[in-house]
């Protein structure tokens, strides 16, 4: 069903300012590292600039005799204070590899960035002043930096593991193996590509940062961190620290952006929090940009090979993938799960029967680790069937639009039971389609290709489209047991009506930009008739919201707003019962609304929230054995993902002679269920899209062959500037999901899946005339004057048909 | 060295360190941690405060550079209680998400309406460059800026 108007009964669909914005506006927000703490030590890392390295030796003499030093440590010397290793929450296999990693390093440095030795003194500038006097004895080994390379053992990373290969996870569909087979032999086309994820450095504006701050005769400690996951992080300090967990309150103050990025538990989180404990005083970390470039993660970092197999009409009858995964030096906390986060979308938004293959070998390399950036997993498995989706349609000499209309899994077949053994909720991807090729003017932009792209041409114009499931809402805590992930999937909300009827939201997400504040006050205000701006929201402290699980793959609303709405009904159930008791009518002849109860058929008698509170709060004449309170707690597992979808289309001019690429139009039409608030919703795609076109256009990490990373800081990595990039044309379906009783889908994450395929395929759509298949991410003026040249010397394919075996961003000096 | 800056209306005197960035004066010195230091290239903006009525990144300068100057900062934009124009365009068209970026974009984008009172959309763009935003995709930090020139 797909509805082209909200519900306009209520707050919800409003565009409501954000109540986070003045305090943010006018620099009174605090930051981790705006937080004063008086008696601060101060961390600083040594790290290693070497890819891989032995370290035979450390002289700390000089800088422990530095002023303001207090303590100069190895990884030895620290190697007492942790209970456990570094956690990775997700052994996707039984049989999977993970070296032991610790915040320091102890005998191997693993990757440029690797910790080796700290500093604590008694600024910043001291430490990291001490840190230019130790001196490390490095043995240089040889660095694995290409991923054929790393899966060849050639040189093995860590030495106990014996080999490079973390894992192999295939997608089993039982039976199917037969049945994709078949689907290939008997297939009237097929397409083979191979497709490179360049490796990308999420590059929030906040860098991190960390205080540790003991309580005073031992009373437990409280970690603030620029993080994402408070919760998920408190309770793995716990377990790798040995600290009671009872005894430790971990706080995300504002958080400057995370993109995935904060989803982790750092080195330096668990660093000061033991040294705070080991020294009995406050210890502190600001992380510099260049160290953020190589020590927090990376994201993507992958090569795809993609096969599809099709009738004579291009009807999809089955799909293999393999992908070879980065993981980069060490499992961080969730980088096993990355690639098979994207194992269920490779099969994009079509009707494809079951016969579909997928594996995914996952290997270490001398690199950063990789572990989630926005989408992770899910832009990658996009980018690879709608990009082979176009190379399909060429194939065919069909329009790729009119290919996709071919495959679409059909309004009518919703809830949808995929390939993959789950089910689709809701979706309407023709409509979707329909809306943004109006929009974009796919018709006319076709007519006025045909005249342009003469072949002497030296601007050529091009128009593509991808269409994407999101797949969010991080999910059924049971199919994430059988993913192996070791947590759940629940998202916990309290809802508390105080004496004065103000209103008290506690949620365990953990907003760093996406406006909690605001769209959970509205749906509270949605369910309770209580005006928003008396319900305030409380999150990011563990001592205030015990429970929760935190911001990451687009749940926050699709569960814990969920979860907010789901306690706000079970206050007013609590409230019907102390309103029937005075009202002295049967709980099942009152009506809730605006805020008050009514008597059915008795309009003169009713009561509203705020009397009903105040009751609860006396406990005067309370009926028997009700609890004097009018609070409510709901911890909600949702029942299935959540499935935004939607199509975008880009229109772009190629200069054939530089290669440089001009976006004329982005047009982005998202369908995320029921909008709580439009305003939020758009700001969500906008970014989401550019970080996806900054994927396609101009981001890319790049590592020389001994593996040290040439993009250490914002003037060499090319996050966009507002020069650099379009406006984008938003247009949205409504298409509620039947699965939450607000009708709400995830947003968070659509933009950057749907961009990147996107762009390439409007750049490969102008070029395609003249013989270019592929190009590769960044499409830097080189790389696409590159696959021009390639193409015209009559290598097929361009630049797609000779993948490098690295993910490192091509500088492009290599040709590719 | 001695050195004297007013600072949002307020002179400040001080000793400083001669390597010390105008912006960890403003930050540590000042507690006006409403000036953020996102990169140490120079690169993002997110330190933009006005120097002698210009903006500049704080990142840039010696404190001892500063020394006569007057610099205001984002906790001096606001005044008797109320949004300056840019912060409420910024509120009006959520020109923000996580807001780290925001002092410094705002900071900019006044600037930028100073010496250009009725941009385009692309002198906007072009103007706003060197203050990099992860978040908005700049969409509406751009409608925010035209907004407020508009008014």
């Amino acid at each position: 069903m797909t509805i082209t108007e909200q519900p306009t009964s209520s707050v919800i669909g409003e565009r409501m300012l954000r109540r986070e914005d003045p305090a943010l506006l006018t620099g009174e927000a605090k930051f981790t590292n705006d937080l004063h703490v008086l008696g601060a030590l101060h961390v600083a890392l040594v790290r290693s600039p070497y890819a891989h390295a032995r370290i035979k030796g450390i002289d700390t003499a000089a800088a422990a005799a530095a002023p303001g030093v207090m303590a100069v440590y190895t990884g030895h010397d620290l190697a007492d204070l942790w209970e456990a290793p570094m956690p990775c929450a997700w052994p996707v296999t039984d049989d999977m590899k993970n070296p032991a990693h610790y915040p320091v390093a102890q005998s191997k440095a693993c990757y440029v960035g690797d910790a080796v030795a700290c500093v604590l003194a008694t600024s910043d500038a001291a430490a990291r002043d001490a840190v230019e006097l130790v001196d490390v004895d490095y043995e240089p080994l040889e660095a694995v930096v290409g991923l054929e390379d790393a899966l060849s053992d050639r040189v093995v990373i860590h030495d106990d593991l014996g080999t490079n290969t973390s894992y192999t996870w295939p997608l089993l569909v039982e039976g199917n193996e037969g049945d994709v087979n078949k689907a290939f032999a008997e297939a009237a086309h097929t397409v083979k590509e191979r497709y490179v994820q360049q490796r990308l450095i999420p590059m929030a504006m906040e860098p991190r940062a960390v205080v540790a701050v003991p309580q005073p005769f031992g009373g437990g400690i409280t970690l603030y961190s620029a993080t994402q996951v408070p919760h998920i992080l408190k309770v793995m300090t716990a377990i790798t620290l040995g600290i009671p967990e009872h005894q430790l309150r971990v706080v995300a103050p504002a958080v400057g952006g995370g993109f995935g990025a904060k989803l982790n538990v750092y080195a330096e989180e668990l660093l000061c929090t033991a040294l705070a404990r080991k020294h009995g005083t406050p210890v502190r970390w600001n992380e510099e940009r260049s160290e953020n470039t190589m020590a927090s993660i990376h994201g993507r970092g992958q090569i795809q090979d993609i096969e599809l197999a099709a009738d004579e009409n291009g009807k999809l009858t089955g799909v293999r993938v393999r992908l070879l995964a980065d993981m980069g030096a060490y499992l961080q906390l969730v980088t096993p799960g990355i690639p098979i986060l994207g194992a269920f979308l490779y099969g994009g938004v079509y009707d494809l029967p079951k016969a579909y293959d997928f594996s995914c070998t996952s290997v270490f390399t001398n690199l950063t680790p990789t572990d989630a950036y926005r989408g992770a997993g899910r832009p990658e498995a996009t980018f690879a069937i709608e990009r082979s989706m176009d190379a399909l349609a060429d194939k065919m000499g069909i329009d790729p639009f009119e290919l996709r209309k071919r495959n679409f899994i059909a309004p009518e077949a919703y809830p949808y039971e995929a390939f993959s053994g789950l089910t689709y909720d809701s979706g309407d991807h023709i409509a979707a389609a329909n809306k943004a090729a109006e929009l974009a003017d796919y018709n006319g932009i076709r007519a006025r290709q045909a005249e342009q792209n003469t072949p002497d041409a030296s601007k050529r114009l091009g128009i593509g489209m991808a269409s994407y499931f999101e797949m969010c809402g991080l999910a059924p805590s049971r199919v994430l047991a059988s993913l192996n992930y070791s947590a759940g999937g629940w998202e916990a909300a309290t809802v508390r009506v105080l004496p004065t009827s103000k209103v008290q939201v506690v949620t365990g997400t953990t907003p760093h930009g996406q406006g909690h504040e605001t769209s959970w006050s509205m749906i509270a205000s949605h369910k309770l008739g209580i005006p928003a701006e008396d319900i305030d929201v409380l999150h990011s402290d563990t001592d205030i919201s015990p429970l929760g699980l935190d911001t990451y793959g687009s749940r926050s609303l699709a569960v814990g707003g969920v979860a907010v709405a789901m306690a706000c009904d079970k206050v007013i159930d609590k409230a019907r019962q102390i309103a029937a008791h005075q009202l002295e009518a049967s709980e099942d002849d009152l009506t809730y609304e605006n805020g008050a109860f009514a008597v059915a058929g008795s309009p003169d008698k009713s009561m509203p929230l705020a009397a009903i509170a105040f009751e609860a709060f006396t406990a005067h004449n309370l009926p028997d054995g009700l609890e004097p309170n009018l609070e409510a707690q709901v911890t909600y597992d949702p029942p299935n993902f959540s499935w935004p979808f939607g199509t975008h289309m880009c229109v772009v001019e190629v200069d054939t002679e530089t290669g440089g690429v001009e976006v004329l139009k982005y047009v982005a039409v998202d369908d995320c269920g029921v909008q709580i608030n439009p305003l939020i919703v758009e700001g969500q795609v906008h970014g989401g899209v550019i970080q996806g076109l900054a994927q396609a256009l101009f981001e890319g990490a790049v590592y020389d062959a001994d593996g040290n990373l040439q993009t250490t800081t914002l003037a060499d990595y090319l996050v966009p500037a507002a020069s650099d990039v379009p406006p984008i044309t938003l247009g949205h379906t409504v298409t509620p999901s039947p699965t939450n009783q607000l009708g709400v889908k995830g947003i968070g994450e659509a933009g950057t899946i749907g961009a990147a395929p996107t762009v390439i395929n409007a750049i490969v759509d102008a070029l395609s005339g003249l013989g270019v298949r592929n190009v590769l991410m960044p499409a830097s003026p080189l790389n696409v004057w590159s696959a021009i040249q390639s193409a015209a010397a009559g290598k097929a394919g361009g630049t797609g048909s000779a993948p490098q075996a690295s993910t490192s961003a091509t500088s492009g000096e290599d040709g590719q | 060295m001695e050195i004297t800056i007013t600072v949002n209306g307020t002179a400040h005197t001080a000793d400083v360190e001669p390597r010390q960035l105008l912006v960890h004066f403003i930050r540590e010195e000042l507690d006006l941690t409403g000036t953020n230091v996102g990169c140490d290239t120079s690169s993002c903006g997110a330190c933009t405060v006005h120097l002698d009525g210009e903006a500049v990144k704080s990142c840039t300068i010696l404190t001892v550079q500063a020394d006569g100057t007057t610099v205001g900062t984002i906790e001096g934009l606001a005044t008797d209680g109320q949004l300056h124009p840019m912060q409420q365009a910024f509120m009006d068209n959520h020109g923000l998400q996580c807001g780290f970026c925001t002092p410094g974009m705002v900071m900019a984008a006044t600037s930028l309406l100073e010496e250009n009172p009725s941009p385009s959309e692309d002198d906007v763009r072009i103007g706003l460059e060197g203050n990099l935003c992860r978040c908005t995709g700049y969409h509406n930090i751009v409608q925010a800026v035209l907004a407020c020139a508009e008014n």
